[in-house]
C-alpha cells in the first residue's frame, strides 16, 4: 500500500495522477479461512482490521452480499456521540470515540471526523430531568457533556428557534463537545483499505447462504453464492440481516428488523455548526461538508426488509425540522432513502459468542451503530481472537435476554437511538 | 404508507390509523411463574424476523381498537391477508393472494 500523503498528492499531480492504485485488492476466494467475518459494511471491516492488526489473524475474508459500505454504513446520519446513560454503554461507545480521535492517522485515510458537538434539546419536564441525569451520568463515567440554557443553545447553534411561541419550545439542552459527525463512506474505504493491506481478503457479490457446521456443532464454513469457504470461526456483522444469517445456524435472535429512513437537503453554504438531535419531536439534523443538511427520521412500525419506508415518516421529521429551524422551511430535499436496521429489546447492541462454537455475533446496533464502528470492531476482534470477550463487551451478551441483565437504553432514551 | 384492511370494519384504511403490534400466534404460558428463564426469554424477547411472510399483529387503534393478524411479505411490505383475532393461523404460500 503506497502511503497517502501531501508528498504522494504532488507527486501525482506531476504525472497526470496514473500511479493511484486500487485502495483494495478484490482477490479469488481461498478454499479456507481462518476467520470470516459476515458483512463489509463499517463495523466488520473495522474487525478485520484490528484481527490484523491486533491480534495476528491475517488470513480473513470479509463475505460481503453487495458491495462495501453499501447498507447502512453508506446510509446513516454519520453522528458520533458517547452521552449514553449506563455504565456499559458508556464504556463501549466512549471507547469509540476515544478511536474516532487519531483514525485518520491510524488508517492514513482521512475519515474527516469533525467534533463539533452534539447538542440534544430538552421541551417539556421529563427532557430536563432525563437530560440533566444524562449529564450527571456521564459525568461520572468521565463523559464531556453539560447543560445549557435556550440562550447558550442558541448561541452555539444560530439557526435554533428558541422561541417561547413554539409549539415545542426549547426549555435547554446539552452539549456533548467531543460529539461530531464523520465521513460515513471513508469509514468503509479507510477500514477496507487498511485490512486489505494486512492480508484481509474483501470478497464483494458473495452472499452466505448456509453455515456449514461439523458433528459436533462447531462452525465449519459457509455456504455462498460463489460455493463453499471453509473457516474456524465465523463472526456475524450483518446489521439488519443478523437474525437471517443466525437463523441458518439454528440461533433464534432476539432481533426485529425496521427500516429506518434519512434524507439530505440541496447543498448551501456554511450555516449549520453542530448537530442538534431532539428525542421528544423527533429530529436531527447536521450539515455535511459538501453543504447538504442531513436530517434523519424515525423507523417505521412494522418489521421490514424493504430498505424503503413510509412517506408519512419523513414529514413527520421535516415538520419538527421546521419548527425548530424555521429559516430551513424553503430548502429543497434532494434525496431520502431507507436501511434496515436491528434492534434488540432493550435497545443495546449485542457484541458476544453464541451457543454455537466458533459463531460471534455483532448485532443490534439499531438505529445507532455508525457512532461505534471503531470501538464495536475493536472489541469484537477481541471476542473473536481470544474466544472471549473484552471486558467493554463483557455486557453485551445474548444470555442477559435470559438473566434479564438488560443495559436498558431503551427506557433511558425512550426512543431508538 | 401501507393501505390495511381491518377485518372487523371490513375496509381498507390507511395506516396512521393502525398500530403494529408485533409478531402474532405467541401465546403467553398460562403458568408464567413456574417457567424456566430460558422459556421466558422465548416467549418473551425472542423473535422470528423473518425475511419473507411474517404473521403479525395490528391494533385499528384508531378506528374499532380491535386487534387482528396479518400476513404480509416483509420484502415487498405486501399484505396477503388479514384474519380475525382468534383465528388459526393461516397456510398461505408468498406470491399467493388469500
Amino acid at each position: 500500500m503506497r502511503k497517502y500523503s501531501v508528498f504522494a498528492i504532488a507527486r501525482e499531480a506531476m504525472r497526470a495522477h496514473k500511479g493511484w492504485d486500487a485502495q483494495w485488492s478484490s482477490p479469488e476466494p481461498r478454499a479456507e479461512y481462518d476467520v470470516i467475518i459476515v458483512g463489509a459494511g463499517g463495523h466488520g471491516l473495522a474487525t478485520a482490521y484490528y484481527l490484523a492488526k491486533n491480534h495476528g489473524i491475517t488470513n480473513i475474508a470479509v463475505l460481503e452480499k453487495g458491495w462495501l459500505g453499501g447498507g447502512n454504513t453508506g446510509r446513516n446520519t454519520t453522528i458520533i456521540r458517547s452521552n449514553y446513560l449506563y455504565d456499559e454503554s458508556a464504556g463501549i461507545y466512549d471507547h469509540a470515540v476515544k478511536l474516532w480521535d487519531g483514525l485518520s492517522q491510524d488508517l492514513n485515510y482521512n475519515v474527516m471526523y469533525s467534533a463539533r458537538g452534539v447538542m440534544m434539546l430538552a421541551h417539556n419536564v421529563h427532557d430536563v430531568q432525563s437530560l440533566k441525569r444524562h449529564v450527571h451520568a456521564n459525568r461520572l463515567n468521565g463523559i464531556d457533556n453539560e447543560w445549557m440554557t435556550p440562550e447558550q443553545a442558541k448561541a452555539y447553534c444560530p439557526p435554533l428557534n428558541i422561541s417561547p411561541d413554539a409549539r415545542y419550545p426549547v426549555v435547554g439542552a446539552t452539549l456533548q463537545r467531543r460529539g461530531g459527525t464523520a465521513r460515513h463512506d471513508a469509514v468503509a474505504w479507510g477500514y477496507a483499505r487498511a485490512a486489505s493491506d494486512r492480508g484481509v481478503h474483501i470478497i464483494q457479490n458473495c452472499e452466505v447462504k448456509g453455515i456449514r457446521r461439523s458433528a459436533n456443532g462447531h462452525v465449519t464454513g459457509v455456504e455462498t453464492s460463489r460455493g463453499f469457504i471453509g473457516a474456524k470461526k465465523v463472526g456475524v456483522v450483518a446489521a439488519g440481516h443478523s437474525s437471517v444469517i443466525m437463523q441458518m445456524a439454528d440461533v433464534r435472535m432476539p432481533l426485529e428488523s425496521y427500516p429506518l429512513q434519512a434524507l439530505v437537503s440541496e447543498p448551501v453554504k456554511p450555516c449549520f455548526p453542530c448537530v442538534v438531535m431532539s428525542n421528544t419531536v423527533h429530529a436531527y439534523i447536521s450539515q455535511s461538508d459538501k453543504g447538504e443538511l442531513v436530517i434523519g427520521a424515525g423507523t417505521d412500525q412494522y418489521i421490514s426488509y424493504s430498505q424503503t419506508g413510509g412517506l408519512h415518516i419523513l414529514t413527520h421529521t421535516l415538520d419538527a425540522i421546521c419548527e425548530m429551524f424555521p429559516v430551513f422551511s424553503r430548502m429543497k430535499m434532494l434525496r431520502s432513502w431507507g436501511g434496515i436496521v436491528d434492534v434488540t429489546p432493550d435497545r443495546s447492541p449485542i457484541l458476544a459468542k453464541t451457543p454455537v462454537p466458533g459463531l460471534y455475533v455483532n448485532c443490534g446496533w439499531g438505529t445507532g451503530g455508525f457512532k461505534a464502528t471503531p470501538g464495536s470492531g475493536h472489541v469484537f476482534a477481541h471476542t473473536i481472537a481470544n474466544d472471549n470477550p473484552h471486558p467493554i463487551n463483557a455486557g453485551f451478551t445474548l444470555e442477559r435476554f435470559r438473566s434479564g441483565r438488560l443495559i436498558d437504553e431503551a427506557a433511558a432514551a425512550a426512543v431508538a437511538h | 404508507m401501507l393501505l390495511i384492511h381491518c377485518p372487523y370494519c371490513d375496509e381498507d384504511r390507511p395506516e396512521l390509523e393502525f398500530r403494529n403490534a408485533g409478531e402474532a400466534h405467541i401465546a403467553r404460558p398460562e403458568n408464567i411463574a413456574e417457567i424456566s428463564d430460558e422459556e421466558f426469554a422465548q416467549f418473551f424477547f425472542i423473535r422470528t424476523n423473518p425475511k419473507g411472510l411474517i404473521y403479525e399483529r395490528w391494533r385499528h387503534i384508531h378506528g374499532c381498537a380491535r386487534f387482528f393478524n396479518a400476513v404480509r411479505d416483509s420484502v415487498s411490505d405486501k399484505f396477503l391477508m388479514t384474519y380475525k383475532a382468534g383465528e388459526k393461523r393461516p397456510t398461505v404460500k408468498a406470491g399467493e393472494k388469500a
